[in-house]
This record gives structure tokens, sequence and C-alpha cells, in this order.
């Protein structure tokens, strides 16, 4: 029996050295998961899920402090690669954080625009160009509808308007809604 | 509605028409079936079908499923129909119900329904029920020419729901060693294979009546071929599989391997290959694949008989190749245009 | 004549359904009172306006200028005036609007003065591509590509062969057969210039077999230029789709297009039969790209046939000239069975890229729900790209992206073979254009979010820098403020000091006197 227990003890030596020695030399030097999970993120730095931006919401998520289903705009393609990345469940967005919308982008109304330069201050992505007391207006391209600048404006001169579809982005609809295979019965 | 996307060609609904196809193709093989071993392969049929109806309405019930467009896709049908020429023709009526109720449910429905099942179920009903009841399932009738008394319509209905006839015969009375049993016993007590097929038991080639059951079935898996039902890689595949090694290891050793023509026209062979291999849902998709499917099928066979633990192989076969079929789908992947070099 | 070279896998026989509009010859569409010009009908970049709401037009002018590279003109297909520059509805699947010039035709169809090219031998293949850009001629087989630039080797591809495209592999588009038919000589004067422009003598007329009539007139007319000794009619099996373009060049030469390459890659420029006849018009009449030849046909359609249309007319004039059965506000099908797609509008206009109206299919038969996929692999045996379309549905229908690009899902030609032959009725090709149109969606978002991160973190980076100098400031002026403070407490120390020591040197008198 001595012998028994001596042959297993040495055995579990030998593998647990040869893992451990495999864990450091066959290591693979991977993106740090912070990393991996800002990249999954729409970058809207709009602060719904409650964190200063995007960056500390991915930490968060690392962490483990944040659960991954708080990003309205990243929708749930966004929800659904977290889950894929991090291998947990997918839940459906957090009502408390907002809901699904289509894309929207800020508008200034020039009438009303008093050069107050403080929807600037507030946008995360610098997407609008002015200074004091000159017109504001919002680069398009760069805005990402976080809907930041809205607020601060002292005379309420900041519309978020849908982009309209045009031929060239328009996207074919997804056949599966279109011919359900098996339609739930209304019970 | 009339189409809302191309083609606007109209295509017909064909899975119904492959599958009323298939049963087609199988009719002359049941008539063949009925006059060697009496009426019990129809009773069986109803039966299994009515079974298989009723479970898959159930089934498509629980699941929030339409009912009508599955019920009439046939496939249920189909299932039930070979699985019912499979099992023994006097098996008792609950062999049948079991079987079919486990195929559908498990082996079809948990999986998804249908074109969701990795594995062929009537098959799988077939291996269930021969692990879990291997008495019913081994006991076969001899071939009519053999029997001491004919069966009628009424005495196989007697024997399949009650067990034993009118006069207190019971099926033991009756049954014997199918020509594949008989075969692998006796080589295995080292008799020659050209001794034992001069027995009663044995036909010209194969087995009295499997040879000419298993012929019918070519017919009808011809039948099928030519109307474009199935194609003809997984058939030719797998009987030329079966055919190169049982042909090697009857030139090897003649003395303890049954001839080729004996594998090919014997048990499950013919119905196996034309009917139950070339299952679109559980056999491989590429072109290349069939064939390696249909060549494991027709290797595995022959392994199984010759020196498996049980008499016909088809159905274990057919089942271990399901399990290789995502892999062999991986690796046989067609080169895309562009890929060649000029 | 020669023989094809090569063939390609999978494919369809299907029923030609050509005879219902080849009985009569072309036809010339009446003009109509308003003429509605989509600035984009062509792959590429929208043109440019260049005229105002008022400005009259005369037939041919150039109403606008490409824009960009990837672009071409656009010309009044009549004589009138522009009365609007707007947004109208065009005829795609989507069923959006987009910006159009409407003319107001005024009847009198006059010409602008037209540039007729009498030898174009003279000009260098650059002049002659320029021509062609600004005549707006795009590729006519549906596609609508800018063909100067098909036209263009460029200095590193040296062309072994050009081909014409007129194979026209899909049921009831018949315009290429008509073409060839009565216009063999047009089409002709097109490939020497094309041949001319890409520095090419090689050139195969690749047709069908099903138009005998087309073969026929080609060769005839071939005979009366025997200059062309490189060029050669060549007879290819009806088979769809033998019209698409790689497909074309792998049955005429045997070879493959290199994936994600070009057919300049392998010396082959493929240009349609209608593209080379507009070349001949633009350059030999001075005609810019004003109209083209629409089969209309279909069993709803009394006078089936081939009409030369203006540009901007308006669909449902065209099906009314033809006397269909169609109501106002009932769908109809541009393009072929196969490759079209059905557009419910009225006031649509005919486009550079509308190359047939189908109004009621032959043995149409209600559309069922799709069952689910049996796994039959008719769908891969069907594929004329040998790609696996059941793997790509899989994965387009689960959502997996990356895993349909995997299976090559952007070589896939949309071609409908798969669907048509799926026993499940499974609409695969809608499956794969939605899936293509994610992934581009997504790739588009991704690089939007990626300079979102960028300009992010610049803007902390730069109020981090404004706070570190703002900080630096105050320390420094802390400092100057704490040093002259210092320097101050200083001096007043030393005074201090200076005004302890006098008193304490000077003897004290009062004090010392009285004791």
């Amino acid at each position: 029996m001595f012998t028994a227990i001596l042959a297993i003890a040495l055995l579990a030596l030998l593998f647990g050295l040869l893992l451990g020695f495999a864990a450091i030399y066959f290591k693979v030097e991977g993106d740090p998961i912070v990393d991996q999970i800002d990249k999954l993120l729409p970058q809207t730095q709009c602060g719904q899920c409650s964190f200063a931006g995007c960056r500390p919401y991915a930490e968060a998520i690392a962490n483990g402090e944040a659960d991954i289903n708080r990003c309205p705009p990243g929708g749930e393609p966004t929800i659904q690669a977290l889950a894929d990345l991090l291998e947990v469940e997918i839940k459906p967005l957090d009502d408390e954080c907002g809901e699904e919308k289509p894309k929207t982008l800020a508008v200034i109304v020039e009438d009303r625009c008093i050069g107050c330069t403080l929807c600037i201050q507030a946008c995360p992505v610098d997407a609008i160009l002015g200074a004091a007391k000159h017109m504001h207006t919002v680069i398009s391209d760069e805005c990402t509808g976080c809907e930041l600048c809205v607020e601060p404006c002292p005379v309420d001169c900041i519309d978020m308007v849908e982009t309209a579809p045009n031929p060239n982005t328009w996207r074919w609809p997804d056949p599966t809604q279109e011919n359900v295979i098996a339609k739930e019965q209304q019970s | 509605m009339f189409r809302l996307s191309p083609p606007f060609l109209s295509g017909t609904r064909r899975v119904t028409l492959h599958m009323m196809q298939l049963l087609l193709a199988l009719v002359p093989a049941l008539i063949a079936l009925v006059f060697f071993f009496g009426p019990g392969v129809l009773i069986n049929i109803s039966l299994a079908v009515v079974t298989a109806l009723a479970t898959e309405a159930v089934m498509l019930k629980l699941r929030n499923r339409p009912l009508k467009p599955f019920l009439t896709d046939g496939s249920a049908i189909v299932t039930a129909v070979l699985l019912a020429m499979a099992i023994p023709p006097l098996s008792p009526w609950w062999i049948t119900v079991v079987g079919i109720v486990f195929a559908i449910v498990f082996a079809k429905h948990l999986f998804g329904g249908l074109g969701y099942n990795p594995f062929n179920p009537a098959m799988v009903a077939y291996v269930l029920l021969l692990l879990s009841f291997p008495l019913e399932m081994t006991t076969w009738l001899p071939a009519a020419g053999l029997a001491e008394q004919a069966l009628t319509f009424g005495s196989a209905f007697e024997l399949i729901f009650n067990g034993q006839l009118a006069n207190g015969a019971a099926i033991d009375t009756l049954s014997g060693a199918t020509p594949l049993d008989a075969m692998k016993t006796q080589i295995g007590l080292a008799q020659l294979p050209s001794f034992i097929i001069e027995q009663p038991l044995f036909g010209i080639f194969g087995g009295l009546g499997w040879e000419w059951i298993n012929i019918w079935f070519a017919i009808g898996g011809l039948y099928l071929m030519y109307q474009r039902v199935i194609s003809w890689h997984i058939p030719v595949a797998m009987l030329t599989g079966l055919l190169t090694i049982s042909s090697i290891t009857y030139l090897i050793s003649p003395e303890s391997a049954a001839s080729p023509l004996f594998h090919l026209l014997s048990g499950g062979t013919m119905i196996g290959a034309f009917f139950i291999a070339t299952d679109p849902v559980t056999a491989t998709t590429t072109i290349k694949g069939r064939l390696i499917f249909g060549a494991g099928v027709g290797l595995l066979t022959y392994i199984i008989r010759a020196w498996g633990g049980y008499p016909d192989g088809i159905a274990f076969a057919i089942l271990l190749m399901n399990m290789l079929v995502p892999l062999i789908d991986y690796y046989t992947q067609p080169k895309v245009y562009g890929s060649l070099k000029s | 004549m020669s023989q094809p070279l090569g063939s390609f896998p999978g494919g369809l026989k299907l029923a030609g359904q050509k005879k219902r509009s080849t009985q009569t010859p072309i036809r010339k569409m009446p003009l109509s009172e308003q003429l509605i010009l989509p600035l984009q009908q062509h792959i590429g970049a929208a043109a440019v306006p260049i005229v105002k709401v008022g400005d009259k037009v005369l037939k041919g002018q150039r109403i606008a200028t490409p824009n960009g590279h990837v672009s071409v003109a656009l010309h009044a297909p009549s004589s009138g005036v522009v009365t609007a520059i707007e947004d109208k509805p065009i005829p795609h699947p989507s069923g959006l609007s987009a910006p159009c010039i409407i003319i107001d035709t005024d009847g009198e169809d006059q010409w602008i003065e037209r540039k007729v090219t009498e030898d174009f031998t003279q000009c260098t293949d650059h002049d002659v591509r320029q021509i062609i850009r600004d005549a707006g001629i795009v590729g006519l087989g549906g596609a609508g590509f800018p063909s100067f630039i098909k036209l263009n080797p460029g200095i590193h591809h040296h062309v072994d062969t050009l081909i014409l495209n007129g194979a026209e592999c899909e049921p009831y588009i018949t315009c290429d057969d008509m073409l060839l038919r009565e216009r063999s000589q047009g089409i002709l004067d097109g490939i020497e210039i094309m041949q001319h422009a890409l520095r090419v003598n090689n050139c195969v007329i690749a047709i069908e077999d099903n138009k005998p009539e087309a073969i026929s007139a080609m060769e005839l007319a071939l005979a009366s230029r025997s200059h062309l000794t490189s060029t050669s009619v060549m007879v290819i099996p009806t088979r769809y789709p033998t019209g698409s373009e790689k497909q074309l060049i792998q049955v005429v030469t045997g070879k493959q297009v290199p994936k994600s390459g070009l057919p300049i890659d392998i010396g082959i420029v493929l240009h349609n039969v209608g593209t080379a006849y507009a070349v001949g018009r633009a350059i030999k009449h001075g005609e810019p790209l004003i109209s083209r030849i629409v089969t209309v046909t279909g069993t709803d359609v009394k006078h089936a046939g081939n009409f030369e249309t203006l540009f901007g007319t308006p669909i449902h004039e065209l099906l009314s000239f033809c006397e269909t059965k169609r109501q106002q506000g009932e769908p109809f099908i541009q393009g072929g069975p196969m490759m079209g797609y059905n557009l419910a509008g009225d006031n649509l206009p005919v486009t550079k890229t509308a190359n047939c109206i189908l109004v009621g299919v032959d043995n149409a038969t209600q559309a069922n729900d799709p069952l689910p996929c049996i796994r039959c692999g008719d769908c891969a045996a069907a594929c004329p790209v040998s790609l696996l379309p059941q793997q790509l549905y899989w994965h387009s229908r689960a959502k997996d992206l990356e895993k349909t690009q995997e299976y090559n899902l952007f070589d896939c030609i949309e071609c409908g073979c798969c669907s048509y032959v799926c026993p499940s009725e499974i609409p695969l090709v809608q499956y794969f254009r939605f899936a293509k149109t994610e992934t581009m969606n997504q790739e588009q978002e991704r690089k939007k979010s990626d300079a979102a991160r960028i300009r992010h973190e610049n803007r902390q980076e730069r109020q981090e820098r404004e706070r570190v100098e703002k900080a630096e400031k105050q320390r420094k002026r802390k400092a100057a403020l704490a040093a002259t403070k210092a320097a101050k407490a200083k001096k007043d120390a030393e005074l201090a000091a200076a005004e302890a020591a006098k008193d304490s040197s000077e003897p004290a008198t009062d004090n010392d006197a009285e004791k």
C-alpha cells in the first residue's frame, strides 16, 4: 500500500510540474480583457450605463462590478457579443439604463444658438465646432448620438434627429422574421 | 400570397413529393416481405404509422408548432414504415409502439424536429429495441417454404397483439435463426461457409427469401435514383465499401468468411444502402463527403457482422457514421470559384 | 466560330420563356410628358446636377456631371424644361427615394449639337474613354458599372481577350437577343472602339445556343468586316447563370477569375453587347446614353416585346403601352424572375439598369411558408460558384457573420439557383443578402466607433494636458509669489537685524547713569 501511495504521489508531482511548465512555456499573450471588451462597445460615451464613458464601463465589466446588459446604444448585438466573449449568459437590456432606440444625431438649431460653448465642453468626442460668441455646429459624421449636449444648452436649441435611410445604406430585412417557419400559436 | 422575393419561378413543395416517392419505392420489397414472411409486417406498418402520426401531433402541439405542414411532410410516415420493416414481422405490438415513440420523441423532436436530428430516428429506435429487448428482437420467422404452418392474417394479428395463437402455440415454436445469424454462429463453430450455404435456410446467394427482398429493395432504390430523389453517391459508395472488404477477406480466407454476394443480399444491406443511409437530414451534404460516408457505412457493417457481437451491423454502422458527419462535412468543402490557379 | 473551353458546376436548365417577347421587332416607346431622372443610375457616387429648376434643356444635353472617379454623367433624354430637382421614389427594393431631376418635355425632342468622331483611331485611348464617361455609359447588362473604367487596362495589365456578353441567360429577358438580331453592325462599331481603347485584337462574342437568329445576324455582320480577323462568335450552351461575368469567363476561356480579383488580372475584359452598342453610338454618332431597350413581358402583358425607351419614362406608362392587366399600385418585377425584385409603385422611372419588366410569371403558384432545412445538399450541387449555401444559411440565420465570411459569403453572386432547387422552399438568397448588408453595416459601425474612441481619447488627453499646464502655471505663480514673499521677508529680517545691532552697540545711557 505504501508503494501505491508513493507512486500516485510521484505521478501527481510529475504531472503538476508538466502542467506548470506548459502554462509558462506555451503562454499566449492576448489582449487584456478590458481592451477586448472596449472594442465591442459602441463608443457613444453617453454614460447611460452609469459609468463615465465606455472605457470605465469596460473596466467595470472586467472587474465584475457591472453586468453586460447596461448599454442601450449597443443594444442586443453588443450584449450578444459581450456574452460570447466572456462566455456568460445573454440577458435582456437593463430597463433602468434606457431603451434601444434608432440611431439619432444631434442638430443645432442655429436660430437659437447663443454661442455659450456649454455644449462644446460637454461633447465627449469633440464633435461640436464653435467658439465663444460664435455659431456652434455639430459635425454629423463624428456625432455618436450620446445626447450629452442636450442638457447643458441653456436655450434648448439642440434636437436629436433620426438619420433618414437612403438606398445606399439600406439593409435587407431579416428573412426569419418575414416568413416564420413555426408561427407561435396565439394562445 | 405570391412570392415576395426571387426566385419568382415556382417550385413545388418537394419534401412531401420525395417522401411519397420513397414510400412508392418500398412497395415491391414490401410485397416480397409479405410473400416470404407473412402479413405480420403489414400490421406492424399500420400500427407504426398511426402511432407515429399521433406522437408527432402531440409533440408539435407541445412545442407550439403548426400541425399541418409537419404532419403532411411525410417524414414521420417514412420513419414508421422503415422501422416496421426492420423489426421482426411478428414482434409484439408494444415493441413497435415503444420504438416509434422513442424515434419520434427522442430521436427527432427533442433535437428540434424535422431537419435538426443528427441521428437517423428509425435506426436509433431499432438499436434501442435491440439492446433493451434482445429476445423479442431476435425472434425471426423462417421464410415461407420452411415454416410448418403458413401464417394467416388472423393468426399474425393474434400473435402480435396477444403473444400467442388461439391454439396456445407461442412465437418460440415458430421462430428460428436468420441467415446472417446462422452464418455467424456456424462460422464461429468452424463450419465452412460453402457448406453452410447448402442448408435449407439459405437460397441461391443469400438467405432464402432475404435475397429476393434485398433485390426488390435495390430495384426500388434504383427507381429513386432515376427520379432524383436520392443521388447515387451514398448507395454506390456503401455497396462498394461492403463489397471491397468482404471480397478481400473472402479472398484471403474463404473458409471463414461468407462470400461478398452473400453480404450484399442479406439482412438490411439494400434497405440500408438505398433508404436509410440516404436520409438527407442525417447524411453528409458535400458530394465528396457522401462518398466517404457511404464507404464508412459499408466498412463498418462488415466489421460488425464479421467480428462484432451482432449478426447484422447496418443500424450501428449508420449511427456511427452519423456521428462523424459534421467532421466529414468540414473537411470536404469544395473549392470555391476563384481559388484554383489557372 | 470558336468553341467554349470550359464550364461551371451546378447551374440550372430553365424554360426560356423568350418566344412571347420576340415576335415583334424593337419598337420605340412614345415620348412621355414627364421624365424622372435619378442622379444615381450606376454603381459609384451619384452625379451632381449642373442645371437649375427652370432651365431649358435640349435632348442629349448634360444635366449632371460625374462626382469623383467612379461616376458618370447624366443627360436629358428629350428637350424640355427642368421643373424640379428633388427626392422621388426610385426603382430600388427598399422603396426609398433618392434625388432626381425632373424634366417636363416639350414634345419637340430637339437634339443638342452632337460631336461626331469620324475616325476614332485618330483619338488616343484616353480620349475615347473620356468621351464614353461623358456620354454617361454604364454596363447595360443590369449592374450599371461605369464602362470607361472597364475600358482602362492600366499600366500594369495586358488585355488578352475582350469578351462580349450576349448570353442573356435569365428567362423572359430578350433585349440583348433583339439587339443582336437587328443592330449587329452597331454593336460591332462599339466593339471596334472598345478594342482600340483596350489595345486588344482578340475578341469573342458569346451567344447562347437558344438564340439562332441572333447568332446568324452577328455572323453576317462580322462577315462584312473582313478586317476583324480575331473577332469571332462563340456559341455557348444555354444554362443559367452563364451570363454572369465570372461564369461566362469560365465557359469561354476555361479560366477562373482569382478570388478578390478582377477579370483584368487574367487579361480579360467583359462587356455587355448593349454597352458596346451604346459606345458605338457615343463615338460614331455623338449620342450620349439617353435610352435603352427594355423587354416587357409576362403572362399579364398583352403586347409583349422590346421597346427602345428613354430613361425617366414612368414604368406604368410603358406597361399601359403594352396593355397589361396590372392595376394601379400592383407589384411588378424589374429584372428577370431569378434575380429581379418586386416593385410596387407608380411613377417609378426606367433607369439605365432596367433590362426587363415582368408582369405575371408562368405557372405561378402560391408561396408556401418554408419548411426547415432537411440538409439534402441540393443547393450545394446547384451552386455555380461551388459554395455551400446550406452552411451559409445556418450561419446567416444565426447571425454569425464571421462564420459566413469563412464560407465565402461575398463570393455569392445571388443567382438564385440554390433557392430554386431547395425542397423546403427556403428563400436562401434573401438570407445571404441580409447577411451581406449586415456585415457591411457592422464594418461601418466598427469604423465609426473606432473613430469615436480615438476622438474621445484625444479629448481626454487634451483635457489632461490643459489640466497639467494649468497646474504647472499655478505652481509657477505660487512659487514666484513665495519667492517674492521670501525675498521681502529676508529684507525685513535684515533691516530688523541691522536695527537690533545698532541698538545694542550704543551704551545704555539713562539706565546706567542712574545706578
